[in-house]
């Protein structure tokens, strides 16, 4: 039975594969990432077995705590649990418990993730190859690690099924996760910086770890190797005692989910409140806007890109006070209206086959694409001008504003333009409506790349009247350019813009049925 | 390249309608699509008379939903032309999709609107007027027994209540023709009797609805008139009692589409 599983995962992934070759190569390159970092991780624990033992043992003390623990958190976080042999399927089936927990932890291993921290857990052999016996309480430890690592995740995913399964649970994690991620460079400089501070102070923490589940596994092969078979024997107690709870655990609660699945519904509201529609004119292109605003605030994949550009301007802090210079800050205006102006070239794609309701009704192209240019341009005005204008108070430069003021007006008008007119013609793989923001998307992957870098070239050269003015500013000094940017950033700006709702309009209403034709394919 | 083609040029009915009859609500010849190498849709040609309850009936993959979505403009056909009310789907799809309401199957809804706003938007979309719609609205959630769930999010409904709030969407702007493709898959029988009243009296004051169903009986109890549909062509089409030629419609069915296996084998699955 145990080996039906395996086979059944391993079959699921083949089968996966095969649905386009497109998919092969992401998975090529997510395999290609992932090599670097276990060769990488693989080389440093062999260079480990060099260093001395106090080094070794808080490395990969430390270490494996963090996997454990990534183990744990991530596939609650992220929402992306791998669902590949979700338990609830085999209730029909009436496998025995025993088996079923077996062959689900082992198919755990199945996949990038299991593979990768596997190989980097048996690398810690060779960190204490130093002799017959460390080497051997390594692999006892290495062994018993991985799986805690897998367990761990198994209980944690099967705990939170049904609150993960809930609509709003999963758009708010996919939203606020992408908070560390944005802010991962100024965090990972935070803790660096901690860390130098306190070097001293990681050899006491990785003892006091290892006498916890986080660590018991992963010490095993330096307490042998410093002479301390009692400690190694308590830790093993440990290990083992944390495996046995957390197996019995997800036992418990597996048990408890095949017999009440998840229930995912909601209470029921009474109606009234339009929201939107009601303060918008009531035409097709008011109705547009209002629906496209309501779904930048309810749709975590909208709502995640509005997530990232206060988080940008944290970023862009943080960069300018680690440099001597604030000039760095200035580009934060412009850089909002380009993020701004480029999230909805793929709009369509975004509603995917919910634009059947667009073609139905028939409404014209240049209100679809005149709606949502106006939702985005709604939202973005009042940030585009805020963080054009609020840096200038740090950097007191003040001679620059109507330059850059006309470079991000320019670039917002343009992109919206451009956006209008890549949306209407090409549809590209972006995640599934009520799907993670996170989770890789069905689809084209290389028409995606070609789109979204070919859009992105051509807009870089619809802004080179405003970059050229910006650049004759610099070398005249000359504060005339600067004024001569702002309008001509607005003018030629509201020209493109015009010229793309008309465009993508027109192209939108000739070929409507086959963007819904290659919607479908990416159901 | 040895794909097959289709082949339209076998209309089983003469061009157009005959002199003197009323312009049918939907008239369609010769429509055929091809989908890589498998044959959708073979030279479909139909009218269907206005004023009457038009079934489509046929097995699964029969090419059903293509053809309805082609002859309701959200999918361009390889051959043959559409008109509704006389006027051409896929040369003036404006004016046509004016006519018509739509309820396609198996496309997502735009589902983080509330009930309530999805309604409201595909009213506003086709340009009509605020207060129309929202009287509208509220007299569409009575109707469909939604009022209570107006302001939850469609993503929070179930299945059957999905299906009500699409259908709701297709009837917001009382059109002339409406075409829906399996409209009761998953809807509970009292919403399912509620809906059929509603669509009885809307045919009654002169409307036409054409449904796609393989649900036979149904078909047999509620339309007028039905087209059997298999393997991308059309087996049989006229009035039910015509089709049914005494037997009943789902023997009928079964007669012309053929592939009832018989009930041999299996003899393990006799419990006793």
């Amino acid at each position: 039975m145990v080996a039906h599983l395996l086979r059944l995962k391993l079959t699921l992934l083949r089968n996966g594969l095969k649905r386009s070759p497109w998919q092969i190569v992401g998975i090529a390159f997510g395999a290609l990432y992932a090599v670097g970092i276990v060769a990488a991780l693989v080389v440093a624990l062999i260079m480990l077995g060099r260093e001395s033992h106090e080094i070794a043992q808080t490395a990969v003390v430390l270490g494996g705590s963090m996997a454990i623990l990534g183990w744990g958190l991530i596939p609650v976080a992220a929402s992306s649990a791998d669902m590949t042999l979700d338990p609830l399927r085999f209730t029909t089936f009436a496998v025995p418990m025993r088996q079923l927990l077996a062959g689900l932890a082992l198919g755990g291993l199945i996949g990038i993730p299991g593979v990768a921290t596997a190989l980097v857990g048996l690398a810690t052999v060779a960190t204490w190859s130093r002799g017959i016996l460390p080497a051997g309480a390594a692999l006892v430890g290495a062994v018993l690690g991985i799986l805690t690592c897998i367990i761990l995740s198994k209980v944690v995913t099967t705990a939170t099924a049904s609150l993960a399964s809930s609509r709003r649970f999963k758009d708010i994690s996919g939203v606020v996760f992408m908070i560390p991620l944005i802010l991962l460079g100024p965090i990972v400089a935070g803790v660096a910086q901690g860390i130098s501070a306190s070097a001293a102070f990681l050899p006491d923490f990785a003892r006091a770890l290892a006498w916890t589940p986080l660590g018991a596994a992963w010490s095993l092969g330096g307490d042998v190797d410093a002479g301390q078979p009692g400690a190694a024997g308590l830790k093993v107690l440990i290990a083992a005692a944390t495996l046995a709870g957390l197996t019995w655990c997800w036992k418990v609660l597996l048990e408890r989910a095949l017999v009440n699945p998840p229930y995912a519904g909601g209470g029921s509201r009474k109606g009234g409140k339009l929201g939107m529609f009601a303060l918008l004119p009531p035409t097709p292109t008011g109705a547009v806007t209002a629906r496209s605003l309501t779904y930048w605030l309810r749709d975590p994949r909208y709502g995640g890109s509005l997530i990232v550009i206060p988080l940008l301007a944290v970023v862009l802090f943080f960069q300018a006070s680690q440099g001597d210079s604030l000039g760095v800050l200035s580009v934060l205006g412009p850089l909002t209206a380009f993020l701004m102006a480029w999230s909805i070239s793929a709009d369509i794609s975004y509603d995917n086959t919910a634009f059947a309701l667009h073609l139905a009704t028939g409404v014209r192209g240049t209100a679809d694409r005149l709606g949502r240019a106006l939702a985005c341009l709604i939202l973005s005005v009042p940030v585009v001008l805020a963080f054009t204008v609020v840096p200038f108070a740090f950097t007191g430069s003040w001679e620059w504003l109507p330059g850059i003021l006309g470079l991000s007006l320019g670039m917002l008008l343009s992109g919206l333009g451009l956006s209008s007119v890549v949306s209407a013609r090409y549809n590209i793989a972006v995640p599934l409506p009520g799907d993670s923001p996170f989770k890789k998307p069905p689809g084209n992957v290389g028409q995606t790349m070609l789109v979204q870098f070919g859009g992105m070239g051509v807009l870089a050269l619809l802004v080179i009247p405003e970059a050229a003015l910006l650049i004759v500013q610099g070398v005249t000094g000359n504060p005339f350019f600067g004024w001569l940017n702002l309008g001509v950033g607005l003018a030629l700006g509201l020209v493109l813009f015009v010229v793309g709702v008309r465009v993508g309009g027109r192209w939108l209403e000739a070929r409507g049925p086959e963007m819904l034709a290659q919607l479908t394919v990416n159901r | 390249m040895t794909a097959p083609q289709p082949h339209p040029a076998l209309p089983p009915t003469p061009a157009g309608p005959p002199p003197g009859a009323a312009v049918p609500a939907l008239s369609i010849r010769g429509l055929a699509k091809r989908f890589g190498t498998k044959i959708a849709v073979d030279g479909i040609s139909l009218d269907v008379p206005a004023g009457s309850f038009y079934g489509i009936v046929g097995p699964n993959g029969a090419g059903k939903t293509t053809t309805l979505s082609m002859a309701t403009g959200l999918l361009r056909p390889d051959f043959g032309t559409a008109l509704v009310h006389g006027v051409d789907v896929w040369t003036n799809p404006l004016e046509a999709k004016r006519l018509m309401g739509i309820l396609p199957d198996g496309v997502r809804l735009f589902d983080r609107l509330t009930g309530e706003q999805l309604i409201t938007y595909a009213g506003l979309l086709r340009g009509m007027d605020r207060e129309v719609v929202a009287s509208r609205v509220g007299e569409l959630l009575a109707a469909m027994d939604l009022a209570q769930d107006a302001g939850t999010l469609v993503v929070d409904y179930s299945a059957g209540m999905t299906k009500k709030i699409a259908l709701a969407s297709a009837l917001i702007h009382a059109p002339r023709l409406l075409v829906l493709d399996e409209p009761f898959e998953a809807v509970d029988p009292v919403s399912a009797s509620n809906i059929r009243s509603i669509l009885d009296s809307y045919v009654a004051s002169g409307g036409t609805v054409i449904v796609s169903s393989h649900v036979m009986d149904l078909v047999q109890r509620m339309c007028d008139h039905v087209a059997v549909v298999a393997g991308g062509r059309l087996l049989a089409a006229g009035t039910v009692d015509e089709v049914r030629a005494g037997a009943s419609l789902e023997d009928r069915f079964v007669q012309l589409v053929g592939g009832r296996s018989h009930t041999e084998g299996l003899e393990w699955l006799r419990t006793s």
